[in-house]
């Protein structure tokens, strides 16, 4: 046998932090001979894909930019993952905010006041919110699994998102093309930089990992959110309310997703369209557990999936390599943290290494 | 007094090196064209065409010039970079194949005067912004003319995609010819509300053959609808692309965008300098509507469809020269008068025998 995997007995907790890097160093490497073999220069492939795209101050703005909606769905997926609540639904809680942000923006374009914006705001996150709290009840109230629903809610979010904008939220002016007006200046996220596209969402992002981080770390109800998570059943016996738990988490989450939503719109899109997400909503899976659900392993991690993002436009244009890459990096990168969290729980021996390895390993 | 004179010489020396050294510099440098596609390049429709234009203006110019393309590109926050990165990459000319991209086109178009921009099927123009679409409606009137010919039910089917101004022009004119050739002939409309879902689309096309609908034209990509009417014997028309492979009994022509003529004019035309930003509409007699074959429809009425399509071609013909009457049966365009470029451009109501109403 080449090598055998023995269990450690206790996680390591090197191992859990160095998982991340080890899955992306394999995945340039991977990526460099992907490269190679289709006959670029692997190095500057790489280069052109990671570092092009963010080597002026532009692209980092634009970096700012991909990141925000990423890093405030993948923030809030943490809260609910820790305890353990699977909510596959941030994309369908994004589209939700997205299109109660837009409903309410549209309707008060010529509006002026410093109110609006923060109402556009807190409309979107409420519909999130809501949206993710559909999924709650059903959770908690006939044990539906909540894997299930949230991912046949992000298709109903979806479809009513393109109901709306080729019928009650059309422009009233576009001639019948499906898109909203474009909303008022008052409900326009304010540009951080002038000339760019970074938008205030940025910030509300960064504040969220902070927030989330001393939820998590610091309060009660952070500490009955982990236990909830490690064992439910300790929860329920220390006496903590794990529906309530359920409905707080999901809530968080879902505001969060909406947040991100309601920031593309009032942000970089400025009006309602047909596709306001890409699929962000997806992406932070990946990105919460490539983070390991700690908010600052996130906030690396969803950079590193909006510089993805850039690079695969980037190697379109200038390798021109096909968009697919896009997704090859990502489905890597995870395959790999996957594969390289084995190691936290077991470590490798080589048996062919010879005895005085197999001796030094048996004392 | 020598040295000014040598430093004179020097200077002058060492401009005109420069100048030739930036002169070769323009010359060995290609004229770089992007393309911003919304689908893959392999979709065989929408996309898929533009491509075809894109790789004709590599073999038409050679080394002279280089493209780009980016294909998938999201309608949403992402357009904008990948305009932007294009412009900022050094291309001078910039075609924005889809109408999601007219904001974001317009935006970094403010920012990149320089660089020239063209985007399909919008309504926007700015000073370096041209727009560009293909008259289909050309090609559904010789669509609609075969249609009143060959069915026997009188009921033609007609999968339409979302109400903008292009859609119902097209179903205006495939009514026109209706009118005109076959009174008795009624289109039945389904709205399907996408570009391109072959699983809708067939589901429509089935849906219309179970009331009797004997042909069938389409105004979304995919050849689902080719393929179902195939199955089922009846007669279809493609849409987009030559889709004669997909019903070998039910094709009876495609009406086909051809955008390479277009293409490799605004290129030569931004090369020279003369390019100007307009909305320019081509069809039949620039060869960017093209229907390249009419199959399993007998001689008589493959020959007429194509005396119209040279009619048209020659601009004696045009699909809706009055008299036309709304819905309600006011007189619109009288005799002799043919319906604006305006009305055209922004048309929202349905000429009289459509039946039913426009989706709002």
């Amino acid at each position: 046998m080449l090598f055998k995997l023995e269990p450690r007995g206790e996680h390591s907790k090197a191992m859990a932090y160095l998982s991340p890097l080890l899955a992306g160093i394999l995945t340039l490497i991977t990526g460099g001979i992907f490269f190679y073999l289709q006959g670029n220069d692997p190095l500057y492939a790489l280069k052109t894909m990671l570092y092009t795209p963010i080597s002026d101050v532009y692209g980092l703005t634009e970096l700012c930019v991909k990141t925000a909606p990423i890093l405030l769905c993948a923030i809030g997926l943490a809260v609910v993952f820790k305890a353990q609540v699977w909510n596959i639904g941030a994309e369908g809680q994004l589209l939700m905010g997205g299109l109660a942000a837009s409903a309410l923006a549209v309707n008060i374009i010529d509006i002026e006041g410093v109110w609006v914006l923060p109402m556009v705001m807190l409309v979107g996150m409420l519909g999130g919110g809501l949206w993710a709290l559909l999924a709650a009840w059903l959770k908690t109230h006939f044990n539906a699994n909540e894997i299930l629903t949230t991912i046949m809610l992000n298709y109903i979010a979806l479809n009513f998102l393109i109901y709306s904008v080729h019928g009650p939220l059309k422009d009233p002016h576009g001639y019948n093309f499906p898109e909203s007006a474009m909303f008022g200046d008052a409900a326009l996220l304010p540009i951080l930089v002038e000339g760019t596209r970074v938008h205030a969402g940025i910030l509300f992002a960064l504040f969220a990992v902070v927030v989330v981080w001393v939820l998590l770390s610091r309060s009660f109800i952070g500490f009955q959110i982990k236990v909830l998570g490690l064992d439910a059943s300790a929860a329920r016996f220390a006496g903590f309310k794990d529906k309530k738990l359920v409905w707080i988490t999901m809530l968080i989450s879902g505001a969060l997703a909406g947040l991100a939503g309601a920031g593309e719109v009032a942000g970089p899109l400025g009006q309602l369209v047909p596709q306001i997400s890409p699929g962000y909503g997806y992406a932070a899976i990946i990105v919460a557990f490539l983070g390991r659900l700690h908010p600052i392993g996130i906030l690396f991690a969803s950079l590193l999936m909006a510089l993805i993002y850039m690079g695969g436009e980037m190697a379109q244009i200038m390798l021109n390599m096909p968009l697919a890459i896009t997704g090859l990096f990502q489905g890597m990168l995870l395959f790999y943290l996957l594969a390289c969290d084995v190691l936290i729980g077991y470590k490798i021996k080589f048996p062919w290494l010879g005895t005085k390895a197999a001796a030094s390993s048996a004392e | 007094m020598k040295k000014p004179v040598l430093r004179k010489l020097l200077t002058g020396l060492v401009a005109s090196l420069g100048l030739v050294a930036t002169l070769s510099v323009q010359a060995a440098e290609p004229f770089k064209v992007g393309f911003v596609y919304v689908g893959p390049i392999g979709d065989h429709g929408w996309s898929y065409q533009h491509d075809q234009g894109r790789l004709a203006v590599e073999k038409y110019f050679g080394d002279k010039v280089k493209t780009t393309y980016v294909e998938n590109v999201p309608e949403g926050a992402d357009a904008e970079r990948v305009i932007r990165t294009l412009a900022k990459t050094g291309h001078n000319l910039i075609f924005t194949t889809s109408f999601g991209f007219m904001n974001p086109t317009l935006k970094v178009a403010k920012q990149f005067p320089k660089v020239t921009f063209e985007h399909a099927t919008g309504y926007k123009l700015a000073k370096n912004v041209g727009t560009y679409i293909s008259t289909t409606y050309e090609g559904r009137y010789v669509a609609g003319f075969v249609a009143a010919k060959v069915t026997k039910t009188n009921k033609i089917g007609y999968i339409a995609s979302f109400p903008i101004p292009e859609v119902i022009r097209d179903i205006n004119s495939a009514q026109m010819a209706l009118n005109k050739y076959n009174p008795e002939a009624e289109l039945k409309i389904i709205w399907v509300n996408s570009w391109f879902d072959p699983g809708k689309e067939a589901d429509a096309a089935n849906a219309m053959m179970d009331q009797g609908v004997d042909v069938i034209l389409q105004h979304t990509d995919s050849p689902a609808a080719m393929q179902a009417a195939d199955r089922r014997g009846i007669f279809a028309v493609g849409q987009a692309s030559d889709m004669s492979s997909f019903g070998e009994k039910a094709h009876i022509l495609s009406v086909v965008d051809n955008w390479t003529p277009f293409y490799i004019k605004r290129v030569q035309q931004v090369m020279d300098g003369t390019w100007k930003s307009e909305d320019h509409w081509g069809g039949m007699a620039e060869d960017e509507i093209v229907i390249p074959a009419f199959t399993n429809i007998p001689d008589e009425v493959a020959t007429e469809a194509q005396s119209i399509v040279d009619g048209i071609k020659a601009g004696t013909i045009h699909p809706f020269a009055g008299p036309i009457k709304n819905q309600a049966g006011e007189l619109k365009v009288a005799e002799g008068e043919i319906l604006s470029h305006d009305e055209l451009a922004g048309m929202n109501w349905y000429i009289e025998g459509v039946q039913g109403n426009i989706p709002k």
